[in-house]
């Protein structure tokens, strides 16, 4: 019980302190407690438990909410990794109850279907650390001072196409490196042209990346797109529907997290490669009509 | 010359470690398969998921290099998950998850809670003086059991958080996210 714990909780070190200890793993969506013992057997460092994973949400359409509690305690008792799961954007009555639920981190996500349609949730007040989605670094900065502890890559969701986690990321990282080379005055225009905090403008440029773990999330569906992304700097990984949606979830699963460890090694990411049977069929990120990417702000 | 000292890069905050070791003169090395290990003096092995990386240890064929070398006696500091790698017994883990044994003691997994639990404090350790150890248990093992070959340096509400056998220091913490040095310099001191 958080009242008997021997120091002060819910501090911004321990919230990011959690993404820190995710760094360079796999963050696998799971939709029961056997998928979420899959994810564990194959070395997931966490999972998120939902009721269905992104391409069926697209597929099904309708409102997509947070999961039943009973669905999230089910998965919390079959692993002892940390487990996660999504409120929707603004809806911090959800984030109040998956908090209660005793989750260890809460994705306010734009794969869910935003309750708000100007404000996101007020994050700092929690306990639990929060991890937001993101397409560009103003956007990013907008999440880290509403209390987001972990950012992530939106891409597209449910598509298993990587191109628009690939877009995201380098946004996010393309400007990190311009600020760093902007001098005290241009950062003032950084801030306005991002919409962001000049405080947080000027810690990038003293540091050179966010000031919370950046992850990437959206369309992951291979070892190989694993190991782009990583190569493009992010930190660790979120696979939705590209685990479970795949022919043979448990060696895709595996050749993922072997992938995001070894991601400079391609004669790694060739041999968990081999014979992994289909990935996930999905679709041209382009061609599809519900942009869950767009949703936030 | 510098201390050549390897950091176990599988996964968790490998970047936190090595900057505490450079900032201390030490030389890090990433170490993510057998031939890393050549020419190390010592073992850093990081916060993370111990789950994962008991995995990855047997994928990229690590395990039994690492467990030689620290039966010949190579200095390790583990925090957190490298805490539970190096005990000889863990509670609450993975029925199939292997551990070093290089220190006789008896973890429990997440111990302290879930992560709303997870907690910062200031840590009196007798050894290092004052001011306390400026330390962050995230989501934290807590040890049930010490032999008898073990130093208890610190304590957590009765738990010991920080112990000491030979040439192996062991941490419930995170000194590398409060860049409190001072425990890296106790581990490398001893090299």
């Amino acid at each position: 019980m958080a009242s008997d714990t021997p120091g002060t909780t819910g501090t911004d070190r321990v919230k990011r302190g959690l993404a820190e200890m995710l760094r360079g793993g796999v963050i696998m969506d799971v939709v029961d407690a056997d998928q979420a013992r899959i994810a564990e057997d194959a070395g997931a460092v966490a999972v998120m438990a939902l009721e269905r994973v992104p391409a069926d949400i697209r597929r099904d359409g309708g409102v997509a909410r947070m999961s039943d509690p009973a669905l999230i305690e089910g998965i919390k008792a079959a692993v002892t990794i940390p487990v996660m799961a999504k409120a929707r954007i603004g809806h911090f009555a959800e984030a109040q109850v998956l908090e209660s639920l005793g989750v260890d981190y809460i994705d306010e996500s734009e794969v869910l279907t935003p309750a708000d349609e100007l404000h996101h949730i007020d994050k700092w007040p929690f306990t639990v650390p929060f991890v937001c989605g993101a397409t560009n670094l103003g956007e990013a900065l907008r999440r880290i001072s509403e209390g987001a502890a972990m950012i992530r890559s939106k891409g597209e969701a449910g598509t298993g196409d990587v191109s628009h986690a690939v877009r995201h990321l380098r946004l996010i990282r393309g400007d990190i490196r311009r600020i760093t080379m902007a001098d005290a005055a241009e950062l003032y225009g950084w801030a306005k042209t991002l919409q962001a905090p000049v405080g947080l403008v000027r810690e990038i440029a003293e540091t050179a990346k966010l000031p919370v773990p950046l992850f990437c999330a959206g369309g992951i569906a291979t070892p190989a797109d694993a190991a782009l992304v990583m190569q493009l700097g992010a930190e660790a990984v979120f696979v939705g529907s590209g685990i479970f949606k795949s022919e043979n979830p448990r060696a895709t699963a595996g050749a993922i997290v072997e992938a995001t460890t070894h991601h400079t090694d391609a004669a790694i990411v060739a041999k968990v490669s081999r014979g992994l049977g289909g990935a996930m069929r999905g679709q041209d990120a382009g061609s599809v009509d519900l942009r869950l990417a767009e949703r936030g702000w | 010359m510098a201390a050549k000292v390897g950091v176990l890069a599988l996964q968790g905050d490998v970047r936190e470690h090595a900057a505490a070791l450079t900032e201390l003169g030490a030389h890090p090395v990433d170490v993510r398969r057998p031939g890393d290990l050549g020419g190390i003096d010592a073992l850093v092995l990081p916060g993370g998921e111990s789950t994962t990386m008991s995995l990855l240890l047997e994928s990229a064929e690590l395990f039994e290099p690492v467990a030689r070398r620290l039966a010949e006696g190579m200095p390790a500091f583990g925090t957190c998950a490298g805490m539970i790698l190096l005990a000889r017994d863990v509670v609450g883990g993975r029925p199939d998850q292997r551990t070093f044994g290089a220190v006789d003691i008896t973890v429990r997994r997440n111990a302290f809670g879930r992560q709303v639990d997870s907690f910062e404090t200031a840590l009196e350790v007798p050894d290092l003086g004052q001011p306390p150890v400026d330390a962050v248990f995230i989501r934290a093992p807590v040890v049930e059991r010490v032999g008898p070959e073990v130093e208890v340096l610190a304590k957590v509400g009765g738990a010991p958080v920080l112990c000491r056998q030979g040439p192996v220091l062991v941490a419930a913490f995170h000194p590398e996210l409060s860049r409190d040095l001072r425990v890296h310099a106790l581990f490398l001191g001893d090299l």
